[in-house]
């Protein structure tokens, strides 16, 4: 078992905790783990990314080469773009169609998604949306999480742990605010697939 | 022993800790950060009460863990590869007073300058100082490393760099715990003038630290981070240090690499295992994170006759961090099939949060400049940089932590009117106090401002050393009270800010502009930690 995955967005949407939850997930089911992510200057509303390496076998870039990614998972558009070149030939691509506009040269929303379609493997989700249906508008990254799970090949119920202990020190209402996102993501990803 | 999941930097953080660390010092800087931050909020930290706050800057911590180690006690000072530069006196120095209890430097150095002005390899200093250098290649190492550092630190009485680099300070791997180590009791050096020097000790002292440079490449002989790897096919031979051992591995999966590997960890050089390599290969790689300082050894500067590949003959770019393709490229190996970067996508460049106080601040100093026209403002590093940039496009220069002040002191005698410096409050304390100091005592005609936004935003929230002090500082190194000005920087206020700018602009001589608001994100991560 390997998967290599690229987690992208933008500084402050909360890429940091969809790699936690899966390095938990990963780390119980007694894989190896490498999670190379972005601190620094890029967190002030740059592009920021997250190298998760999952393996049974040991791992030592903790780069995932170009070419190797079998998932990328971006929880904004022109985000999951930067990172074409990572994609392996037949890797899948999780995507959440808002765009996050700081820039001033922010293409056509619909000439970056009209880019991801050109892909055989990819699950457009408007996550933004399925966050605010739910009431909880800040668990976008948690929707994002739910529709990558069918491609993580991890085990549902260790996520489901991984969002309880993450969220575990903020109580038990966000914690079950988070998994009830998962599960809407989790949904769409199964059902389009 | 339980297995933890750490980042490099917490490997160290953690490594340290359980070699019986009694005190960790540093002053905030990415890709270093998190290594004292770890030691904050361990509750085994807080438990033995290990000293844990940071420090005012780099020098500043170095010399406190200079102290720590006269008292016998093991202690570890953490910077940034840049912070290095501003600890050097003491750094270089340490090399001749040596360590009672270990000393542990940790750098880390920011290849690529994903969040630096430079990309400086820090390998150079412990070269420069002659002392022993410990470079991980992966989490587990980065735990294991600040044991084997203490031993040699208190065996050979000198300090012990562990250099980092981005890649492994900020990725996170399972690493395995070993068996916790007592701290040192208090004591003070053996020889009561170790720490003395006055030229005719100095001279002894540096005498010996020449005569057990030997012991030291012998350390490194039998060091276990030090391995050679045989292989069939000798003609190539690879010199792999820390980090470039993994993207080596990486392409070729399940060992297959058919050369033989010198992977290197510990510094100086293990000198018999770098002659069996190049004995042995007709051709050598050498893969190094940073500047080609192994390269370079073994090139000299007439050694034609050996063949050394690497970044001085651009088999690798001789700028930027190693990747596993610029690696496999290297290697000869083929590339892996993978897309180009669609032409839609554009560049997303950092800036400042919307309603950042920085912003509002920028906005009255661009209106009072107006009529002055641009390449005026000397600034300085942190969030507040990021006003170079477009709509703010604030400041004219970036260089090192306190060169705004200076350097518009020196433009200021050159004859530049106005002259206006920028800095934040952290790197006010950090460097911008000395060079205040000499505004005052020659009078020079400059604008002082400082962003103080209550805290060190760019690495993450640290306290500020200076929260609570601005003005009493200024006062006392001589500013006139009537030109110390606060402003709160919000756009109702922006008239008023401006009519401050403009007003302290005219006087002749030093002002200073206290923008004083916090960061909007100031709060909700102080509550979050505590
Ligand atoms: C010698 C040195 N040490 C550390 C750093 C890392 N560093 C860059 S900006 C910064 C913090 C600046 O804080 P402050 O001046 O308060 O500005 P803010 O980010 O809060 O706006 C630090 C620590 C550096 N670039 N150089
Ligand atoms: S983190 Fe704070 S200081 Fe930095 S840009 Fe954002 S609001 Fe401004």
């Amino acid at each position: 078992m390997k998967k290599d995955i690229i987690l992208a967005g933008v500084g402050g949407q909360g890429i940091l905790s969809i790699a936690a939850i899966i390095g938990y997930a990963a780390v119980e089911t007694g894989l190896h783990l490498k999670q190379a992510e972005v601190h620094g200057m890029s967190q002030r509303g740059g592009d920021v990314q997250s190298h998760l390496r999952l393996s049974d076998k040991p791992i030592f870039s903790d780069l995932v080469p170009l070419g190797a990614a079998d998932l990328i998972l971006a929880v904004e558009p022109l985000e999951a773009l930067r990172y074409w070149p990572y994609l392996n030939s037949d890797g899948w691509v999780v995507v959440n169609s808002t765009p996050f506009k700081n820039i001033p040269d922010y293409p056509e929303t619909e000439s970056i998604l009209a880019e991801i379609a050109k892909l055989p493997n990819h699950i457009i989700i408007d996550a933004d949306k399925t966050a605010k249906e739910l009431e909880t508008p800040r668990s976008m990254n948690m929707v994002m999480l739910g529709a990558a799970i069918p491609f993580l090949g991890l085990d549902y119920e260790k996520l489901k742990a991984g969002t309880a202990f993450i969220f575990g020190r903020k109580g038990e209402k966000v914690v079950e605010m988070n998994l009830k996102a998962i599960a809407a993501g989790y949904e769409f990803s199964e059902n389009e697939r | 022993m339980e297995k933890l999941l750490l980042l490099g930097d917490e490997a160290v953080a953690q490594g340290a800790l359980d070699a019986g660390l009694s005190g960790a010092y540093g002053y905030p800087g990415t890709p270093s950060t998190e290594i004292v931050e770890y030691i904050q909020r361990n509750p085994e930290a807080a438990e033995r009460d290990v000293h844990r706050t940071w420090s005012a800057n780099e020098k500043t911590a170095m010399e406190e863990a200079l102290g720590m180690s006269y008292a016998g006690k093991r202690t570890l000072v953490t910077m940034k590869h840049v912070g290095l530069n501003v600890a050097a006196d003491p750094y270089m120095n340490s090399a001749l007073t040596g360590a009672n209890g270990g000393v542990i430097v940790a750098v880390a150095d920011d290849p690529s300058m994903h969040s630096s002005q430079n990309e400086q390899d820090s390998r150079f200093y412990g070269k420069f100082a002659m002392l022993p250098i410990l470079e991980p290649a992966n989490q587990q190492e980065a735990y294991d490393m600040p044991r084997l550092a203490y031993q040699i630190s208190e065996r050979y009485h000198i300090p012990v760099m562990i250099r980092l680099t981005t890649r492994l300070a900020h990725s996170r791997a399972g690493v395995k715990r070993q068996k916790i180590l007592p701290e040192n009791k208090l004591h003070k050096p053996e020889d009561p003038n170790q720490f003395m020097l006055l030229p005719a000790f100095a001279r002894k002292k540096y005498r010996h630290h020449l005569a057990i440079q030997e012991d030291l490449e012998q350390e490194s002989e039998k060091s276990p981070f030090n391995l050679y790897q045989t292989g069939k096919d000798k003609s190539l031979g690879i010199i792999a240090c820390g980090l470039a051992y993994n993207y080596l591995m990486e392409n070729y999966p399940d060992n297959t690499c058919p050369y033989p590997i010198l992977k290197i960890g510990q510094y100086p050089l293990p000198r018999k295992m770098v002659e069996k390599i190049v004995n042995e290969c007709d051709e050598i790689l050498v893969l190094e994170e940073g500047m080609p300082l192994i390269e370079e050894l073994l090139k000299g500067f007439l050694a034609h006759h050996l063949k050394i590949k690497g970044r001085l003959d651009n088999t690798i770019s001789r700028d930027g961090e190693l990747t596993p393709a610029s690696v496999r490229q290297a290697l000869g190996l083929a590339k892996l099939a993978s897309r180009d970067i669609p032409e839609v996508v554009a560049g997303r460049p950092p800036a400042l949060c919307v309603g950042c106080p920085h912003a509002d601040t920028y906005k009255a100093l661009n209106s009072a400049m107006a009529k002055y026209g641009s390449g005026h403002v000397f600034s300085d590093i942190g969030c507040y940089t990021l006003g170079f940039l477009p709509p703010h496009r604030a400041i004219n220069t970036c260089v090192d932590m306190g060169a705004s002040i200076s350097m518009a002191i020196g433009a200021a005698d050159a004859g530049l009117f106005p002259a206006i410096a920028v800095i934040g409050d952290s790197t006010f304390g950090h460097s911008g106090i000395t060079p205040l100091l000499d505004a005052v005592v020659k009078k020079a005609n400059i604008v002082v401002t400082i962003l103080d936004n209550d805290t060190t935003a760019m690495t993450g929230m640290q306290d500020s050393q200076v929260e609570g002090k601005v003005e009493k500082i200024c006062i006392g190194l001589g500013v006139e009270p009537d030109h110390i000005r606060v402003i709160t920087p919000l756009s109702r206020n922006h008239d008023e800010n401006s009519k401050v700018f403009e007003e302290e602009i005219l006087f002749q001589g030093v002002s200073v502009i206290v923008a004083r608001r916090p960061c909007i994100h100031v709060y909700s991560k102080k509550t979050n930690r505590s």
